[in-house]
């Protein structure tokens, strides 16, 4: 009795630091309809500040009132730094498409992470417990943290307080207004620019009270960051995107959930918060207490227009071929590796936009197919020494399965709910991996998956891959020209009109979801013979974000935009990572930068740079012959 | 005199298709003036791109003889132009109450002041509504309310857009002579219209639009007399 008295204790403690990060978190989403992965960072920075601050002012105020004015001193940095973002960065997105919402953010995310680790070191800094709440509290034979008694009374308290200013302040009334009508609140002539920093400043306040609260329990980690934002998307999504209530009940049951889940599955508490979160959507695809999307993103923008003509890219296409086979005559080992890097991360980014670009279906997970193809070949060749050409089968079967049964439950959402889903599914197979040691390795992996013998050599082995990820390439080139191909398009472009004209948009949908899946899991399971070895980053979400970069850097509206990043990428990588530290700053500098001024990625850059050089020729001809070739 | 409020040249965009094709118009202080038109002859654009709200127009808008072409809407809203949505664009997760306080701006000189009681003098209907939800008002309290939300930023000059749209006769009445009252208290107002007999009975002076072009513009008793003008453009 006392222990069940225990678990649910704790899991109401926990239960009120994720309702700070995610009411903050739904708070800003209601405002602005950005989903701003750089929360979880403010969370993070509130922790950091906490502990720096907490030593000084002790100093001077004593130990209690300088524990008290570090957790102030902490809301007010996090409220600081949340405001600025909003300025400098995400005001410039509130037109762009969810997915550019989401990437600009996590470029933040990985500036924050690199900021974080040159300010405070990469160890874990453990900072002071709460002055007079360090005893426990007896409930039977067990004794219960009375910090915890005091994290559970912040949530309701915090609940309490927001809902008084939203319901009975001018500017709460403001907020609320504008979650509903952002323009409108601006044609009345309310300082609406003011409004959304100010929404940022008091999201970010809460997230940096929730870092900052939490530091008498865990010490400040530079990895606390996505872990928090990952479980306070999934509460704003059970509770319902901008509902206030909704995350608080939503954290209330994700919380007991963990708490007492641990119980039946001690592995992995995440894959339990998941099933109740898919059931909560497919009862109510809107969650607990939302309501739905009405507008549907922002645009993706209009497709580039060709460059080249059909002769001059029958040309370069038989130079690249001639290259591509040729190539391991005349290149060390190292670059003939660097070389099948180029063609699965290709295949990779194509598999993505087969979907994104084409199909319009917002992922933010892909990851989890390029994930399961890998460790699919990988377990096999480790578990049941399966012969590389047999796992190379199973690995594209198993991610096609995954897309099968997940894209079951993407597909019935829209926009930025089904975003979120798939951020969580990559999100919960990867703690799978991570938690599950007996089957997947854990942390360490999975080693020795290396070709079968005849393919051992380098040379081999390239054009084994070259092989398979030209021919998986060309087949969804094929399928985006083919019936499929038009249909996913034309439900991008309207699915109301298609649905309206017989096409059952999902069963499309769904088939190029598991094609991409599929192609994603080849891609990963020729990654694992490549390397030799998998381990959790191929489920991570930096993963799922390296596609995505690799899509935004080509272009998402061009059929080569991915191929163009999945070779710009990898070289990038190859020749940048080793010179800097700060690669993950590198990194969200560049998502940053293409997001805000090449929105349209290199394919659109070089057709407007050729459409400004070939002025003289005849641009009409040109263009109705892209307008046919489209519309055909 | 100069003009409260003066377009020139005005063309604007949705996309690709250009809708205005330079229209010019003025309304003087004081002044009912109307829009009349058929339905998407530009009416609600030409509106919509004085408070700026068109991603693509070009032109000189002027309000009380400074130019506000390049003003955000808030700062618009704030010079004391106010304007009322076609669709009304009620709050409706907020009350009556709630909806007002949204609107409120602090008062300004020269212009009638407006409290929550005198709004309620003006729409008794709202008065006993004030804890509603604006979801849960019919259309013709929703206009009520649109109109004495923008009443609230205390506006020298109001642009209405098709405020008797969808309105049962005896509300289309109570407009009616909301609208004198307003004049009574000195506002200038810009309205569209499609009902040419709501526009009789209020304004001073008319300007009818077809295809993005101003066709006609006059005094309103002129246009009742010009009957080619009115088959050519009103009748339906």
């Amino acid at each position: 009795m006392w222990e069940i008295t225990t678990q649910v204790l704790t899991g109401l403690a926990s239960a009120s630091n994720l309702f700070l990060v995610a009411c903050g978190l739904t708070l800003i989403f209601g405002v602005t309809r950005v989903v701003n992965f750089a929360h979880g960072s403010i969370y993070m920075l509130g922790a950091y500040a906490m502990v720096t601050f907490v030593s000084p002012m002790r100093e001077y105020l004593g130990p209690t009132l300088g524990f008290w004015a570090a957790v102030a001193a902490s809301v007010i940095f996090a409220a600081v730094v949340a405001a600025l973002i909003e300025v400098v960065l995400l005001r410039r997105l509130y037109r762009s498409n969810h997915l550019f919402q989401l990437l600009a953010t996590f470029g933040v995310v990985l500036i924050v992470q690199d900021l974080v680790i040159l300010v405070w070191g990469a160890d874990d800094i453990l900072g002071p417990r709460a002055p007079g709440l360090t005893g426990f509290v007896s409930l039977g034979e067990h004794r219960f943290p009375a910090y915890s008694i005091f994290m559970i009374a912040v949530g309701p308290v915090v609940f309490l307080a927001l809902w008084l200013i939203l319901h009975r302040t001018r500017w709460g009334t403001l907020i609320r207004a504008a979650s509903q009508d952002k323009e409108m609140v601006g044609l009345l002539g309310a300082r609406d620019k003011l409004l959304m920093t100010s929404v940022l400043a008091l999201g970010g306040a809460l997230a940096g009270l929730a870092g900052a609260l939490q530091i008498p329990m865990q010490p400040a980690n530079a990895f606390m960051d996505v872990s928090i934002i990952t479980e306070a998307f999934v509460i704003t999504v059970i509770g319902g995107m901008g509902s206030m209530t909704g995350a608080f009940l939503a954290a209330i049951l994700v919380g007991l959930i963990q708490a007492l889940g641990i119980q039946l599955f001690p592995k992995s508490t995440l894959v339990l918060v998941f099933l109740v979160m898919a059931i909560v959507l497919v009862i109510r695809p809107w969650g607990l207490l939302g309501r739905p999307e009405v507008e549907a993103g922002g645009a993706m923008g209009e497709p580039p227009e060709r460059i080249l003509s059909p002769n001059t890219t029958r040309f370069a296409l038989a130079a690249l071929a001639i290259f591509l086979l040729l190539a391991p005559q005349f290149m060390s080992e190292y670059h003939v590796g660097l070389l099948i890097e180029v063609l699965l991360m290709s295949l990779f980014a194509f598999s993505l936009n087969f979907i994104l670009g084409n199909g319009g279906l917002v992922s933010f997970g892909h990851a989890a197919y390029f994930g399961l193809g890998a460790y699919g070949a990988a377990l096999a060749v480790y578990h049941w020494r399966w012969p590389m050409e047999a796992a190379l089968v199973l690995g594209p079967l198993v991610a096609a399965a995954g897309a099968l049964v997940f894209g079951w439950f993407v597909l019935r959402l829209a926009g930025v709910y089904a975003a979120m889903l798939t951020l969580a599914i990559a999100q919960i197979l990867w703690s799978l991996a991570f938690q599950w040691n007996e089957f997947s390795g854990g942390d360490n992996g999975v080693n020795g998956i290396w070709p079968s013998a005849w393919a051992q050599s380098r040379v081999v082995f390239y054009y084994v891959v070259l092989l398979l990820s030209v021919a998986a390439i060309g087949a969804l080139w094929r399928a985006t020209k083919a019936p499929l191909g038009y249909t996913l398009r034309a439900g991008r472009d309207s699915p109301r009109r298609c649905e309206a004209i017989g096409i059952n948009l999902l069963t499309h949908r769904w088939a190029g979801f598991v094609l991409a899946g599929a192609a994603a899991g080849l891609s990963g399971a020729l990654f694992a013979f490549s390397k030799g070895t998998v381990d959790t980053h191929v489920l991570s979400v930096h993963m799922t974000v390296d596609s995505l970069v690799m899509v935004l850097i080509g272009g998402v509206n061009a059929i080569t935009g991915p191929l163009m990043g999945g070779t710009i990428y990898p070289l990038l990588k190859a020749y940048i990572m080793p010179l800097t530290d700060a690669w993950r700053m590198f990194l969200g500098a560049v998502i940053l930068l293409t997001v805000l001024l090449f929105p349209q990625g290199l394919a659109g850059f070089l057709s407007k740079f050729s459409r400004r050089f070939n002025s003289s020729t005849e641009p009409t001809s040109v263009s109705l012959r892209v307008a046919s070739e489209r519309g055909q | 005199m100069k003009p409260m409020l003066s377009v020139s040249e005005l063309n604007a965009w949705y996309g690709q298709a250009q809708v205005l094709f330079g229209i010019d118009l003025e309304v003087q202080q004081g002044e009912i003036v109307v829009l009349l038109g058929r339905n998407g002859v530009g009416k609600t654009t030409t509106l919509k791109s004085v408070v700026n709200l068109l991603a693509k127009a070009t032109g000189r808008i002027e309000f009380q003889g400074r130019s506000i072409r390049d003003l955000a809407p808030s700062s618009i809203a704030r010079l004391g132009l106010g304007y009322v949505p076609e669709d009304r664009r009620i709050f409706t997760d907020l009350t009556v109450m709630e909806n007002l306080e949204v609107g409120r701006q602090a008062p300004r000189a020269n212009t009638p002041h407006w409290t929550v009681d005198r709004l309620f003098d003006l729409f008794p209907n709202l008065a006993r509504m004030r804890d509603r939800s604006g979801g849960h008002m019919s259309g013709g309290e929703q206009q009520m309310l649109s109109i004495a939300r923008t009443l609230m930023g205390n506006p020298s000059t109001v642009l209405l857009d098709e405020p008797s749209e969808g309105l049962a006769p005896v509300i289309v009445q109570q407009m009616v002579e909301v609208l004198k009252e307003l004049k009574r208290q000195g506002l200038t107002v810009l309205l569209s219209e499609q009902n040419l007999s709501f526009a009789k009975a209020i304004s001073d002076r008319a300007y009818v639009i077809e295809k993005g072009q101003i066709r006609f513009a006059g005094a309103l008793t002129e246009l009742l007399e010009n009957e080619e003008i009115r088959r050519a453009y009103l009748a339906v």
